[in-house]
């Protein structure tokens, strides 16, 4: 019911929402939880086991009752907080947890089934027949299970990520985080005030409290103005300071439009990463329950939290409201209804208590039951006197108040237990940099909370060098409130701890019994704490249970540990901006266009895109592609880009030295316009890259990596360089974006490369493994006669401006002397062919020894890897080592990934003896080709062995063989 | 979490790599295996507490650095130039 | 002999526009990688000086203006961007002219759409007008450079350059809506 003259939200606003699929009436400013309450709606959803009948707990982030969808089709969110979502025009809400319709839920029969359905039932129940759990139990349980539904397709990509950086951070716009932001601007410094709803005012918006003789609310407005005023503080309201991480980094949610209607482009959320300098802490604290008998109807919530309803939205959750404590709060709550003109009634547990106010008090009272299926109607209660019935429509409870401790044990500290005020207070020093104030430190008076957000702010200053500049702080009440430990009250029915998860004082005292009596043990065996609100209201209150039931103290049974986030954090929102192209930078080469023009489906290659292949008009198949394409190379020309290979200039006095240090083959005698290939270990022995590096001039080299791995060599030579070497006078620089670099191949390969260079080469001027710079086209450019085809064939660059056209002119020159383009699949055969290794069979655990390249260490020099590799172990002849396959039985098909037996063996882990690396069908040689790894390797060639691959179901008859099936002279790129 | 490259000032974790303990710098002398180099390569501490390890500023400077942290705490207290030997 | 044509790294990409915002590609008539050899740091900063009125920049700094500046991109090594540069001796050197794109953020909301990619703190104080950093572009390597109160010089690999253009596009969408909502 609203309530006239009350509440800070904009009541000439009206705003229209579904909860539902019902239309109800709310004013700007209004939650769904506080909109439904003045709509007379109690019953907001459904509990997670028993399907019990649930209204709203609390009025803010720590809500375990009324979770609801908000939204529609794949942007639809589960397990929203009806107390943090504003509503809007067009807001789209439903219930969740239910079967039919909310008032009927069909699953409520589980409450009737509660006696079977304790802690430990699943563990205990599905056990057997073993067959049913997949096929029954689990699909059963599914259905029934969750909070909210997930949707099927992705969401929309529509939040964002953003960082920030202050010399402050202030979490909670409360009256200590206020007075701690006020303090830090003031000193100079930059500040971050996180605050959780969407104004600041924290409790001050609640409590009807005045400060220094203003109203509160109004107080956070003068306050506000004054932060604003500094020019230094960056207010961010509706965002929640999710985590707390090394190095004062923080996680924060923003909701930025989640709050109201669509607008174009704006992001729903934005999950901040805040770097401070100093921090300031000021969450505050939450009210927690009682867990007496039937807690849970919708109806009954904390008493605070229906002082927020009344002053902050107006709104009565009832009109006759029963208040049950064990502390002084409730009778602010009372005070507050009657100030309202609402009927209310404090049952103190607390004996000699009297009212305050024009209120009746019942002293010495418990709770023992309450009545009322979809709403609360009544109660029932004790006192010395014995057992009384009383009608009332709302019941709030207050079992005093735990300081939100979340965020200082986010890196692991342990809270402390207070006995003065029976909680929780965080360690001192728990977070280096992290000051607390206010309610979370565990001092619950406003006089207390802006003090001490004053001197929060003073020690992070001081640590940051700041002048001091003080604020004077205002008057405000010093009252703290006095409480009394009452945990649990016995009773007939169950008392519930954690509302969200329905877990029970009785479960709680089943899991010790049963031998669950650490903290830890107890939350995964009843789940406790376990659900989206991570028992925010309920944790302490179990652990009383259990330190009741395993006679221990509070202190004793401690609690279980605090992780990030502090509220749940969507993922879509975490990875905002990640998906489709968003998900890794796509490197694009020059040709990109030309390829893709061709219809060339393209593959990954590291971040790089290389087309496939490149179909040609007819061709249906892959497979028509690559043969075309292979032959085009053995018998005319084939142009591909290499542009993606890691190309790395070296210079200085040094080089030649850093050069015979980074391969295992000697360098330093390579001259000027030559290329060699070198191989490159790990110091470990093992290959790490190969590639060729040409000399281009007096101590002037360019070495290339292969795709895969040209950062990861790159970065070993800074290591090299940096940390090995730093003496040496060397240095270098990656080009490989700089040069676009286009392979030309094949018997007419020259024919063609005579048509573009401004000076045409023979044989004579420009033999195999030559380099030097050429003029293309009249552009400078570099060429190489190196071949990864086994071909006659270059590698011609230029700077990548001309990238693109100088392909499509090579290619159309290609096309004109019989070839054309190729893809990855058709270089993949040719190299196949020739026994050319890539990082298939160069995979991390090879060595030169087993590729057959132990000529290549040389013996004259030390370099990465040699004391490594010559391990004895890494030497023996019995290793994998590389060999060629083919088929020689009815399966002519090789497939890469499957291993390597003895035709007789069973084919079993124990009796492999090697696998495949890499398969193509050469048309060249007319069957499948492969490369593997096989124990003893070259002393089986010309044996007949077992292909079986597991994975895809291929058994085939292969042939052992030389790893060059191609032109094993190696005249063809020569001459 | 942030770590202060001597070049470029305090940075993102999210733009260093780590290459384990400092230890990796010291590359023994000798090109025969050896007990040294068995250690170099395979032997390291795994301390709860305060060591120095090789981090690389590979989304940054490129520079490599010998980082001064404990393992328990996450506290850096220093980051130092791997080429000037980490002095 | 074929005319080739030369294109640019954005190819068309850009400039792009939202709100106060725009995004649009710089070409430098060179960018050349100038590093120093041992003991030659200071003769290489005077030959700079010389040939464009430029000193070699200090670690996260920029010199010289117009067309021949210098920006620092790591230990030892710097970029000049602008004027081609004659060899110089006791530095090596590495024609980098068609290795980077390059493009101008500017706007009031700059800062603001670059923080939603680069880890780096941007304010006023510790990012000034002339200050530079080697940092990343959501997940891609980049040399930022500040040339302005309210602009900023993005260089990203070459082969990146329509990720680059995506990225800071999606960010400009949301910083501008959030402005104006």
């Amino acid at each position: 019911m609203r309530l006239d003259g009350k509440g800070l939200i904009d009541r000439d606003t009206p705003v229209r929402f579904h909860f539902d699929g019902k239309a109800y009436e709310g004013f700007k400013g209004d939650t769904v939880a506080s909109a439904l309450l003045a709509n007379g709606v109690k019953l907001m959803g459904r509990s997670f086991k028993y399907h019990r009948p649930r209204g709203v707990m609390t009025a803010g982030s720590e809500e375990p009752n009324a979770l609801i969808q908000v939204g529609a089709g794949d942007a639809m969110l589960p397990n929203v907080r009806a107390t943090m979502q504003e509503i809007f025009t067009g807001l789209e809400t439903r219930s969740q947890n239910r079967l039919g319709p909310l008032d009927r839920d069909l699953m409520s029969v589980n409450d009737l089934l509660w006696p079977w359905l304790g802690a430990g039932f699943y563990y205990k129940t599905f056990m057997w027949p073993r067959a049913f759990w997949e096929k029954v139990y689990e699909p059963t349980i599914r259905r029934a299970a969750g909070l909210g539904r997930m949707t099927k397709g992705a969401p929309p990509d529509d939040s964002e990520r953003a960082f920030a950086f202050c010399d402050v951070l202030v979490i909670g716009g409360g009256p200590a985080g206020l007075m701690a932001a006020l303090t830090a601007a003031r000193s100079g410094a930059d500040v971050i005030l996180l605050e959780d709803s969407a104004d600041l005012g924290g409790r001050l918006l609640s409590d009807g409290e005045d400060i220094d003789g203003v109203p509160g609310s109004i107080w956070v407005q003068e306050i506000r103005d004054a932060l604003e005023e500094t020019g230094r503080v960056r207010i961010m309201t509706r965002t929640t300071a999710t985590g707390v991480y090394d190095g004062l980094t923080f996680g924060a949610v923003e909701r930025v439009g989640s709050h109201q209607s669509h607008i174009e482009d704006l992001p729903q959320e934005c999950f901040w990463r805040i770097q401070a300098g100093q921090a300031v802490l000021a969450a505050g604290a939450l009210e927690r329950p009682i867990a007496f008998p039937m807690n849970d109807r919708p109806g009954i919530m904390l008493a605070s939290a229906i002082r927020t309803y009344v002053n902050r939205y107006g709104v009565t959750p009832g009109e006759n409201v029963t208040l049950f404590t064990t502390n002084d709060e409730a009778h602010k709550t009372a005070l507050e209804l009657v100030d309202a003109g609402i009927k209310a009634t404090v049952l103190d547990s607390r004996p000699g208590v009297s009212p305050r106010g024009d209120y009746r008090v019942i002293d010495g009272a418990q709770v023992i039951g309450t009545k009322g299926r979809r709403a609360l109607t009544g109660i029932t209660y004790r006192t010395a006197s014995g057992t009384h019935d009383l009608e009332t429509d709302c019941l709030g409870m207050s079992g005093g108040w735990n300081p939100s401790v979340h965020l200082i044990c986010h890196l692991g500290a342990r809270p402390v237990w207070n006995d003065a005020i029976h909680a929780f207070v965080p360690a001192e020093n728990a977070v280096k940099g992290l000051h607390i104030a206010g309610a979370c430190t565990g001092a619950f008076s406003t006089a207390d909370a802006l003090a001490q957000g004053v001197e929060a702010a003073s020690t992070a200053l001081k640590t940051l060098g700041k002048r001091l500049r003080k604020p004077d702080i205002p008057k405000a009440s010093d009252e703290a409130g006095t409480t009394s430990a009452l945990w649990s009250v016995e009773g007939k029915g169950r008392a519930w701890l954690d509302f969200a998860n329905d877990v029970t004082t009785k479960d709680v005292r089943q899991s010790a019994r049963e031998g669950f009596k650490s903290v830890e043990h107890m939350k995964r065996y009843t789940t406790q704490g376990m659900a989206p609100d991570q028992g925010k209201s309920s944790n302490i209150g179990a652990l009383a249970v259990l330190a009741d039931a395993t006679g221990r103290g509070i202190p004793e049974t401690g609690t279980t540990t605090y992780r990030p986030p502090f509220t749940p954090v969507a993922l879509g929102t975490m990875a905002a901006g990640a998906q489709g192209k968003g998900f890794a930078p796509e490197r694009l080469t020059t040709s990109h266009k030309a390829v893709t023009a061709r219809g060339a489906p393209m593959i990954e290659a590291g971040l790089w895109y290389r087309p496939s292949y490149l179909p040609a008009p007819g061709e249906s198949h892959w497979r028509q592609s690559c043969d075309r394409e292979v032959n085009m190379v053995r018998n005319a020309v084939g142009v591909v880009d290499v542009s993606t290979l890691g190309k790395i200039e070296i210079m200085g006095k040094d080089a030649r030295a850093f050069l015979d240090f980074l391969y295992t083959n000697m360098f330093s005698t390579l001259k000027p316009g030559r290329v060699r290939y070198g191989l490159m270990l790990r110091e470990d022995g093992h290959v790490m890259d190969d590639g060729t590096t040409a000399c281009l001039g007096e101590n002037h080299y360019v070495m290339t990596t292969t795709t895969a791995a040209a950062g990861q060599v790159m970065a070993h030579m800074e290591f090299v360089s940096q940390v090995l070497r730093p003496d040496w006078d060397v240095r270098f620089v990656s080009v490989t974006e700089q040069w676009a670099q286009f392979s030309v191949a094949g018997p007419r390969a020259r024919d063609l490369l005579n048509g573009v260079l401004n000076d045409p080469i023979s044989d004579e001027t420009f033999p195999f493994m030559q380099c030097g710079t050429a003029r293309i086209h009249g552009i400078d450019g570099r060429l190489f006669r190196i071949s990864f085809s086994g071909e006659h064939a270059y590698e011609v660059a230029v700077p990548s401006t001309y990238g693109d056209a100088l392909y499509r002119d090579l290619v159309a020159r290609a096309e004109a002397l019989g070839g054309g383009g190729y893809g990855m699949e058709a270089l993949n055969v040719l190299r196949i062919e020739k026994g050319f290794i890539t990082h298939s069979e160069i995979h991390g655990r090879v060595t030169a020894f087993d590729t057959g390249m132990q000529g290549m260490l040389s013996k004259k020099k030390d370099f990465i890897g040699k004391a490594a590799a010559t391990r004895p172990g890494l030497l023996e002849e019995d290793r994998e080592r590389l060999i060629g396959l083919r088929p020689v039985g009815a399966v002519k098909e090789l497939t890469a990934g499957a291993h390597l037996f003895e035709q007789d063996a069973e084919a079993t882990r124990v009796n492999d003896l090697g696998y495949i690396t890499s398969v193509g069908y050469s048309p060249t040689l007319g069957h499948f080709i492969g490369l593997g790894f096989l124990r003893g390797g070259p002393s089986r060639i010309g044996h007949h062995m077992k292909m079986v691959d597991h994975l895809r179901g291929v058994t085939a008859e292969v042939e052992i063989c030389d790893p060059v099936f191609f032109d094993p002279e190696g005249g063809r790129a020569r001459g | 979490m942030q770590i202060p490259c001597p070049l470029c000032g305090n940075r993102d974790l999210r733009e260093f790599s780590i290459r384990g303990h400092a230890l990796g710098a010291k590359r023994p002398e000798g090109e025969t295996w050896s007990a040294d180099w068995d250690d170099f390569i395979h032997n390291r501490d795994n301390p709860a507490g305060r060591t120095e390890e090789l981090w690389f500023h590979g989304g940054g400077c490129s520079a490599w650095l010998i980082v001064d942290r404990d393992t328990v705490t996450h506290e850096v207290f220093g980051a130092k130039l791997a080429s000037e030997g980490g002095q | 002999m074929a005319n080739l044509t030369a294109k640019t790294a954005f190819d068309g990409l850009l400039p792009i526009a939202k709100g106060d915002v725009t995004l649009s590609e710089i070409t430098f008539d060179a960018i050349t990688w100038v590093a120093p050899y041992q003991g030659k740091a200071a003769a290489v900063s005077k030959a700079l000086d010389k040939q464009i009125a430029a000193v070699f920049p200090d670690p996260n700094r920029t010199t010289g203006s117009g067309d021949a500046r210098a920006v620092w991109t790591g230990p030892g090594q710097a970029f000049v961007l602008g004027k081609p540069l004659k060899p110089i001796t006791g530095a090596a050197m590495a024609d980098q002219t068609s290795a980077w794109a390059a493009c101008a953020l500017e706007g009031d909301h700059a800062a603001e759409v670059l923080a939603r990619l680069v880890p780096i703190d941007l304010r006023d104080d510790t990012f000034a007008v002339g200050h530079a950093a080697r940092t990343v572009l959501g997940h891609m390597n980049c040399v930022l450079m500040r040339t302005g109160a309210a602009r900023y010089e993005i260089m990203v690999f070459r082969s990146m350059a329509s990720t680059c253009a995506h990225e800071i596009a999606r960010a400009m969408r949301m910083v501008v809506a959030r402005a104006d909502a």
